[in-house]
């Protein structure tokens, strides 16, 4: 049996995502989130011991591209996105380096 | 009580492939066009999907061959998330549990004169992208910072060595082995002024107590160097600065988080940097888009094969068989692949290694630096030089006329030059020099003999002096006859010169 879930690891998840939650919504998610980590709990019902790990859903392996050039978005749709922008470059609240 | 540094280094390689890792886009360094290389898949736009670059695998694996790694048959590729501007899609596809090589070494010379060697164990290389590029508004707080997400998907091998470093020399010494192993093996070039080699270092000490205690200090990792001289001095700073810390806090290990400091080069400090998320925190988990990878026997060997003769091993061949020092040796080596295919070409056509390294270190070194040139655009080529020195190996010339004959053809070259010609720099050429100018070294005694009575007979002063056992009087006889002869053996000329004085 895992851990129980609790808002401590809720909210050091939300603050990984960098998400504020209200503390009705830390409750609420607890809550929820729970309930799914015990219902996929149940796979641990399973005796697993002579599986192989599985690494990807499909059983394939090895898709490459050759390394050839492909065109590139112009720079104004490559920026379209973009909350904030100078015509060149994406442009974000600053970032503190040094602490 | 003494203090021991414990040095770890992680090395950052750009691998040299045309477009990024996961998408066709161009890889090439281009600070000055910001945000025209990128894509969907590279931006991490919804519904886009990335594919391996084939070719990224497969420079990946030939550099864990070459750095003595055991490679993985079986490797696949997750998703380590953290938020952060540069990092377009929250996460940074890079490889955790199952990386495609590990436990590999690079054996360094600590110390040349002696030939003294260390080996830097490695603990792992894999294979990932690299993020953008963020540039902060440094006129002041609370401004924007700017985001070029040219760089974002750059395929880059990531090089972990185990914390076998124990200086900043060290350190110094196997970046710049790994550099040129590198370049050697074509797989990067490894441009650190365009980040292509870039290092983060993890600093410790290890206090040894007068009772015979070890105590580890706690690890500071210092990110982003991109300079040997970098590398160096913040290593040393960093050293000075744990001392202090230790001294002040007696703080261990474990004590403390481990601290990420940056790199300023211009203060030439260390300083701190926002804390570093712990391992755990960064929830890896495998990435779904991308497929495992499989290496067949097939695909090793043909990988394998491609693999050059790497430095350390042609330090230890010109020594073995060319009688090279080890200081001769490392610096030819470390001139690069062309330099020493030069090399090898003029020491065996001139039949004597040492000789060819003395004119490749001093004559061809200076000219090419003087000239800014590479040996491969050098006018001198190696199977005219080799010959030049041949001939000198024989005891044809002298290696002050060899010297003549080498400045002649890079004047012939020069002139040519100026009249947009091109000179004739052949062997036949040389032998021209050679007898235009009477260089010759000459080997026929008869005619030595006579120039030797032809001067005795003009200076009976010399002569009388040197009978009368004044052995410095020869000295000046034998200017003489040389200037005569020219290209004569000295050796041989004085004994002659003696033999003949000395008949009674």
């Amino acid at each position: 049996m895992a851990q129980p879930l609790t808002k401590e690891i809720v909210t050091k998840v939300a603050h990984l995502a960098r998400l504020k939650l209200t503390d009705g919504e830390l409750d609420l998610f607890t809550t929820q989130l729970g309930q799914v980590l015990g219902y996929v709990e149940l796979l641990n019902e399973l005796d697993t011991s002579a599986v192989e790990p599985m690494a990807h859903v499909a059983d394939i392996a090895n898709v490459f591209r050759d390394d050839e050039l492909q065109p590139s978005l112009p720079r104004t749709a490559a920026l379209s996105n973009s909350p904030k922008t100078d015509g060149k470059y994406f442009i974000v609240p600053q970032i503190l380096e040094e602490g | 009580m003494y203090y021991e540094t414990i040095i770890g280094l992680e090395v950052h390689v750009q691998l040299l492939t045309q477009t990024k890792i996961f998408c066709g886009c161009t890889s090439a360094f281009n600070p000055d066009n910001p945000n025209t290389q990128t894509c969907p898949v590279c931006l991490g736009l919804p519904g886009s999907l990335p594919v391996m670059n084939r070719k990224a695998f497969r420079l990946s694996l030939k550099t864990a061959l070459a750095l003595n790694c055991d490679i993985a048959r079986f490797t696949k590729w997750d998703r380590k998330q953290y938020y952060y501007p540069d990092l377009p899609k929250g996460y940074q596809i890079s490889q955790y549990d199952l990386p495609f090589s590990s436990h590999g070494f690079v054996e360094i010379d600590t110390d040349i004169e002696k030939g003294e060697t260390k080996r830097v164990r490695l603990i792992r290389a894999h294979l990932e992208e690299d993020a953008g590029k963020n540039m902060h508004d440094e006129s002041g707080r609370g401004h924007d910072s700017h985001v070029d997400l040219n760089r974002a998907g750059t395929p880059l091998l990531e090089i972990v060595s185990e914390p076998d470093l124990r200086s900043a020399a060290e350190a110094k010494k196997y970046l710049e082995e790994l550099k040129l192993l590198l370049t050697y093996i074509g797989v990067s070039d490894c441009n650190m002024q365009e980040g292509s080699l870039r290092c983060d270092a993890n600093v410790n000490l290890w206090v040894h107590t007068d009772d015979g205690q070890k105590i580890a200090t706690p690890i500071v990792e210092i990110k982003n160097l991109n300079s040997f001289r970098g590398v160096e001095q913040a290593i040393e700073f960093e050293v000075a600065r744990q001392i202090e810390e230790w001294e002040k806090t007696h703080a261990k290990i474990g004590d403390v988080p481990k601290q990420t400091r940056g790199w300023d080069a211009n203060r030439c400090v260390t300083f701190a940097q926002r804390g570093k998320e712990e391992a755990s925190d960064y929830r890896y988990f495998p990435d779904p888009d991308l497929t495992p990878v499989t290496v067949s026997d097939e695909f090793f060997a043909e990988v394998k094969a491609e693999i050059c003769e790497l430095p350390a091993s042609r330090r230890r061949r010109y020594r073995a068989d060319l009688g090279l020092s080890h200081y001769d040796a490392d610096v030819i080596v470390s001139q690069g692949d062309r330099f020493t295919l030069y090399f090898e070409q003029v020491a065996k056509l001139c039949g004597d290694g040492k000789q060819a390294a003395n004119w490749l270190t001093q004559d061809v070194q200076r000219e090419l630096n003087a000239r800014n040139l590479g040996v491969d655009t050098f006018p001198i080529r190696p199977e005219v030089l080799g010959g030049l020195l041949q001939r000198v190996t024989a005891n044809q010339l002298t290696v002050k006329s060899a010297r003549e004959v080498f400045a002649a053809l890079l004047t012939d070259h020069d002139t040519a030059y100026e009249k947009d010609i091109r000179a004739d720099l052949s062997t036949s050429r040389v032998e021209q020099i050679i007898a235009e100018r009477g260089l010759a070294v000459l080997t026929d005694a008869s005619a030595i003999t006579q120039v030797i009575a032809d001067v005795i007979a003009r200076n009976p002063k010399p002569v009388a002096d040197f009978k009368s056992g004044k052995q410095a009087a020869v000295g000046s006889l034998i200017g003489q006859i040389m200037k005569e002869l020219k290209g004569a053996d000295a050796k041989l000329v004085r004994q002659m010169l003696i033999d003949e004085l000395s008949k009674p």
